[in-house]
């Protein structure tokens, strides 16, 4: 486990930013935080990253536990962090930058030499290397900012909005990137409210505001709140197929000329039942397709739940 | 020391300075244009050969230059803390495993470097500059160095810069624009300057002695306002409460 908290809340005098936030992250994951902005998103990170301390509650990063000095200096050796702001030296090139960061963490000469190198090639910055930050893209600030949370190849990558701001061409480059660090089993703790890329990249996902509604893999979300639907095109709808189904002991049965829509659990076990009973029936079936409802549909409705 | 990581951070704050224009102009331009004043001034002062007045008169002027070392370092302390604010600098900066402690050394040595160097070399083109003048109105040995400047550039200005840097470090880490600190900072010329109306009254005599106990006083107040400033440090208010 490279990441777990228990009722982790932390208050800012009368306003409670996160509330009783329990979650686990395994090695290797790329966890996703999704909520809307004052969610409480960036708070959590920032705990984590022992940058502001908790109110209540308990966690865990690595195998240090949040709360003392000791432990914060412990996690901020093994963490790497992409805040939402990229906050580079802009009178500094970008090797400076990356260099300046490798010296903090105690990188040696040759260490430093090699990372920097490494990451500006991989992020097709090596030309610019000599290049004040300054006069850098938004995009090739954030891959900067990427590139400095990773020389000291950390075990866990905080990312708070790593996309946000970004033209949908550099947007892409940050996510094929962390798609790359998947790839290198790098355990990443990813803040977002962009459903596409938390679908996109994400192993799973937390819907977080201020509590968290809902947590799983963006499939077991888009499951979670309507479950699925199976589809039926028939030839001809006749009163014998649906008292066929009805036989079956079928959920919910919605009939739109000859569309029937049935609501599922186990489509792989279901469905062969149900095309059985309407052959059977001496109905024709054209096609059979499942459906379910989308990761925003259940993120919307998760969010609009918590606000009421 | 190339290890030691307050330096690490003292060097890249450096080589931030030394990239903005304004800071460099009035670090190193303004001690410069001073000395050039000051020895001008002795020049006029010698014009009817040597004043009977020349030991306070020089050595007021060599207080001055303490004086100009509270002064200069309060933009760069400033700029350090502030600017790293404004430019979003210091979460990043503060999520690596450095301390508090690492982070105001780093920022404190980078204040100091620049304006002290540019201190003792004014004073020094002072110096030779006001030995040359005399030597010429026909003084027979040099007045400087001499033992009063030498506690004045070498202890006291020294000291006085670290506190003025101090002062800094703790306006910057309660207001939120470089011009507010810098002000604050700025004030702490004003007890340095009450000494030097004080000589020039006759109330305060510029000696070996009085200057040690003046630089000692100085000296328990930097480490005084050295935890006061580790302590204003907050991280966690840094990061919630600054927009």
């Amino acid at each position: 486990m490279m990441v777990e908290t228990e009722n982790l809340t932390r208050k800012f005098g009368s306003l409670t930013a996160v509330d009783n936030l329990t979650l686990r992250v395994e090695k290797g994951e790329i966890f996703g935080l999704l909520g809307p902005n004052g969610a409480g998103k960036t708070t959590t990170v920032r705990m984590l990253c022992c940058l502001i301390s908790k109110t209540s509650g308990a966690a865990r990063v690595g195998d240090f536990e949040i709360g003392s000095e000791e432990n914060a200096l412990k996690i901020r050796k093994i963490i790497g962090v992409v805040p939402d702001n990229v906050g580079l030296y802009e009178s500094l090139t970008a090797y400076e930058n990356l260099d300046y960061y490798g010296t903090l963490y105690r990188r040696t000469d040759a260490q430093r030499k090699e990372a920097n190198e490494y990451f500006l090639k991989l992020l097709g910055l090596w030309e610019k290397r000599d290049v004040l930050a300054g006069t850098f893209s938004k995009g090739m600030k954030q891959k900067l900012a990427i590139a400095r949370a990773l020389v000291h190849d950390p075990e866990i990558l905080f990312m708070d909005e790593p996309t946000a701001n970004l033209d949908p061409e550099a947007a892409k480059t940050v996510r094929e990137f962390i798609l790359d660090l998947k790839r290198q089993k790098k355990t990443i703790f990813l803040n977002t409210h962009n459903l596409d890329e938390a679908q996109r990249v994400c192993d799973r996902i937390g819907i977080l505001n201020t509590k968290l509604m809902a947590v799983g893999t963006p499939d077991e979300l888009e499951r979670s709140v309507h479950g699925r639907k199976t589809v039926i095109q028939l030839q001809q709808v006749t009163d014998e197929v649906l008292n066929s189904l009805k036989k079956l002991g079928v959920r919910s049965l919605a009939r739109e000329g000859n569309k029937l829509t049935v609501d599922v659990a186990n489509p792989e076990e279901e469905n062969p039942d149900m095309v059985d009973a309407i052959v059977a029936a001496g109905g024709r079936v054209e096609t059979v397709t499942v459906t379910s409802s989308s990761l925003e549909e259940a993120y919307l409705k998760l969010v609009r739940e918590s606000e009421q | 020391m190339t290890d030691w990581i307050p330096w690490k951070i003292a060097r890249k704050e450096l080589k931030v300075i030394s990239r903005k224009r304004s800071i460099i102009f009035y670090n190193v331009g303004l001690p410069l244009i001073v000395a050039v004043a000051f020895s001008l001034e002795v020049k006029n002062l010698t014009t009817s050969g040597i004043p009977p007045n020349l030991s306070q008169a020089a050595e007021s002027i060599i207080y001055l230059f303490v004086i100009l070392a509270t002064v200069l370092p309060s933009t760069i302390a400033a700029y350090s803390i502030v600017g790293e604010k404004i430019e979003k600098t210091l979460e990043p900066l503060l999520a690596t495993p450095t301390t508090d402690g690492e982070i105001l050394l780093g920022k404190g040595i980078a204040a100091f470097i620049l304006p002290i160097l540019s201190t003792w070399i004014a004073a020094s083109i002072f110096m030779a500059a006001t030995d040359y003048i005399l030597r010429s109105a026909g003084l027979s040995y040099n007045y400087f160095p001499n033992w009063n400047a030498g506690v004045m550039l070498l202890l006291l200005a020294p000291l006085a810069s670290v506190l003025s840097i101090e002062i800094a470090v703790i306006a910057s880490s309660r207001v939120t624009d470089v011009r507010g600190a810098n002000q604050i900072a700025g004030l702490m010329f004003i007890p340095f300057v009450v000494v030097f109306f004080l000589e020039t009254q006759g109330i305060f005599t510029f000696n070996v002695g009085s200057l040690m106990i003046f630089a000692l006083a100085v000296l328990i107040l930097d480490a005084g306002l050295f935890f006061v400033s580790k302590s204003t440090f907050n991280r966690e208010e840094i990061l919630t409460k600054w927009k």
